[in-house]
């Protein structure tokens, strides 16, 4: 009766699984084979491309596209990794004041960040235009990290404040009792507990600076700045009757790429629960 | 190894509140000394002094004749196992035990053998390469246990180390502590809220009450000769039962009937109305059994039988009694400040197994007066005790 209902639970969660895996990489698929059809084969309504060619990552890497898709490239690299690493050593000290410290205006800190989180992008992006370009910031680096800045500062210090409160920080004490000085015991234990959460954070900001389209767009104008997703936005076809459809979809599959190796490479640190068995009960 | 000396310790924390006060407390090199009272006395905060994650705001700390008040906790060196054993997730239990070694720098072959040695004290041998998180709670203690003894520390100290585990392996460690304590003849603070590990583990055993400390003294000292109301009350599980007398021309009027006290335990009452006596469970008998012999030191009365439990060993009759009300309010205070869970107004009576008291019934018992202790209500104070044995000193 129990291996009857384990079976038929094994078999429900597999499907359910299948059901959910088909759903999210149905379109991933759909992209990859676009990206590999000839622009004569785009629309002819068939999953599979009539024959594999590969013109389309010739075009972004190598051809017409080229200084489009790989300086966009670059600048979202650049733009994004900045932008991470800046957040991420913000919210770190920010998350640790807030989960070990006891502050007046800690409250306002976090719902603040709450407020920056929820507040519509679309409705800062244009005196933001405004002011960018009045001050010399429109079209460049820091134009586009400042206000990814404000996107991912408040989830990183949301994540990482969440985090850090479950370290069981005495064991700073049991360190320091244990002979470690201050640095040391923070270096040897406080570090490795704490740095799945700073990765998680890292990874997550990453891919909202990666993913933004609407900065990007509204605050360059040319190469110098210009990130993948709106780089994508002007892709031309071979004549303007034709859809660039082809080069999006190659652009869209090597943009890919840097976010399915990041997680690949980092999933080993990001380990939940690493923090068990510290304290009894 | 190392004497702990507490010269007029003071804790305030930031709001002022006095969490230890005015302690003083000379441990002996090698001692196991025990710290016990309620919830909330500054027993952690003591112990958090000594090992120095705790300022001291006055008073003196020496360790091995040394001032350390000033001194980091890892220019202490002392050993301590926390309350809840503080272990680091991110090691294994190898790595765990070997940390204190690696601050210390350590070579890789002395800490394998110290390790190693420590892990088979502790029966820990063939868990050395899992993680912490994969333990179940007892080798987790013993963990903590092998990080402590692993370098040689000064002093050991325990933070209620047995407070989360089940009744059968708390047993078994409070053995294996003990035994370990002899074994390396270590100077250890061990605080405790249980009974049981209070009066076995220690040579001697302080006794905190809202950050004062009420009386240091053997276990037995402690059980016989209590220097208060409040360390008879604590000591001793069923509780020492205390009976409201007044003081008449001769005799003390209590509700059992009247009192004479004998030479051993008469004392100066003038000027005091009322009294409390205080007469352990097994200072009781059952009247049918005590001997002639020794009747005639005690005082026989008829009680009402409530309750017995019969415990194969012993039983235990619970007889309920009227008490004046200021007395009533008094009692019921103490017992809150015990955490105890009786309510007072009766007498908790151990009596001999073979006895047949029946429940619900009239029956006569014995108290023996020999064995009866004296309180002054109003100080708590125990007017019986023996001053002659200073209960405060070390050991020779
Ligand atoms: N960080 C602190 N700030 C202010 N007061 C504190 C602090 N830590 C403890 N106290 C107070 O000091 C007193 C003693 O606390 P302590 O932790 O030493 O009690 P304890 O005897 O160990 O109790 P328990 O048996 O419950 O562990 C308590 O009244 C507590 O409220
Ligand atoms: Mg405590």
């Amino acid at each position: 009766m129990d291996d009857q209902r384990s079976t038929r639970q094994k078999v429900l969660w597999w499907v359910a699984g299948a059901a959910v895996v088909v759903y999210a990489l149905f379109p991933v698929a759909w992209i990859f084979s676009l990206s590999l059809k000839s622009s004569a084969d785009l629309g002819n309504q068939q999953f599979l491309p009539t024959s594999v060619v590969w013109e389309n990552y010739e075009m972004i890497l190598a051809g017409d596209a080229q200084s489009l898709f790989l300086s966009g490239l670059r600048n979202s690299i650049g733009v994004s990794l900045i932008a991470t690493f800046i957040a991420v050593v913000l919210s770190t000290f920010c998350a640790y004041a807030i989960a070990r410290l006891d502050f007046p205006g800690k409250r306002v800190i976090l719902t603040t960040a709450l407020a920056v989180a929820i507040f519509p992008v679309i409705s800062i992006v244009t005196p933001l235009f405004n002011l960018w370009r009045n001050i010399g910031l429109y079209d460049t680096w820091p134009g586009l990290i400042i206000p990814y800045l404000s996107l991912t500062l408040p989830i990183s210090i949301w994540t990482l404040s969440a985090f850090f409160r479950q370290i069981p920080w005495e064991l700073e004490q049991a360190a320091q009792v244990d002979g470690a000085t201050t640095w040391q015991a923070f270096r040897k234990v406080i570090v490795p507990l704490a740095t799945p959460g700073v990765f998680t954070t890292a990874i997550i900001s990453f891919f909202i600076a990666w993913n933004d389209f609407v900065y990007g767009i509204s605050l360059t104008s040319t190469e110098s700045a210009r990130p993948v997703p709106a780089a994508l936005a002007f892709f031309t076809g071979a004549s303007q009757f034709e859809e660039p459809a082809g080069a999006i979809a190659a652009a869209a599959v090597i943009v890919t790429i840097p976010v399915v190796v990041l997680v690949l490479l980092f999933q080993r640190q990001i380990v939940s629960g690493l923090t068990q068995g510290a304290v009894k009960g | 190894m190392a004497a702990i000396t507490m010269n007029n310790i003071i804790k305030k924390y930031g709001d002022g509140f006095p969490a230890v006060n005015d302690v003083s407390l000379d441990i002996a090199d090698g001692e196991f000394m025990i710290l016990v009272g309620p919830s909330g006395c500054g027993k952690s905060t003591l112990l958090r002094m000594i090992v120095g994650l705790e300022d001291i705001t006055s008073g003196e700390m020496l360790i091995g004749g040394e001032r350390v008040n000033e001194k980091a906790p890892r220019d202490r060196n002392l050993a301590m196992v926390f309350q809840n054993y503080a272990l680091y997730p991110h090691l294994t239990v190898y790595e765990n035990i070997a940390f204190p070694l690696r601050l210390q720098k350590t070579s890789d072959t002395e800490v394998k053998e110290r390790v190693n040695q420590a892990a088979e004290l502790l029966e820990l041998t063939e868990h050395l390469e899992r993680k912490p998180a994969n333990l179940s709670g007892g080798q987790r203690q013993r963990v903590a246990m092998g990080r402590a003894i692993v370098r040689n520390a000064q002093a050991f100290l325990f933070d209620e180390p047995l407070s989360n585990l089940d009744a059968k392996l708390r047993g078994q460690m409070r053995t294996e502590i003990s035994r370990l304590q002899k074994r390396l003849g270590i100077t250890t603070v061990y605080v405790t809220h249980d009974q049981v590990e209070a009066m076995t583990l220690g040579d001697r055993v302080a006794v905190l009450r809202k950050g004062l400390l009420q009386q240091v003294a053997s276990p037995r000292e402690l059980y016989e000769n209590p220097v208060n109301l409040f360390v008879a009350g604590f000591i001793g599980s069923p509780p020492m039962n205390f009976i409201p007398a007044t003081v008449g021309e001769d005799a003390l009027h209590t509700p059992f009937g009247d009192v004479t006290l004998p030479e051993s335990r008469s004392v100066d009452l003038a000027g005091k109305d009322v009294v409390l006596l205080g007469a352990r469970p097994e200072s009781f008998e059952d009247a049918a059994v005590v001997s002639d012999t020794v009747r005639d030191h005690g005082l026989t009365f008829d009680a009402n039988i409530d309750v017995i439990e019969w415990l194969g060993n012993e039983q235990y009759a619970y007889v309920p009694y009227d008490a004046p009300e200021d007395i009533r309010n008094q009692l019921a205070e103490l017992e809150r400040e015990l955490d105890s869970e009786a309510m007072r107004t009766q007498l908790v009576v151990s009596l001999d197994a073979t006895s047949r008291i029946e429940e619900a019934s009239v029956s006569a018992l014995w108290l023996d007066l020999r064995k009866v202790h004296v309180f002054d209500p109003s100080t708590g104070e125990n007017l019986t005790a023996r001053t002659a044995t200073q209960s405060t000193s070390a050991p020779a």
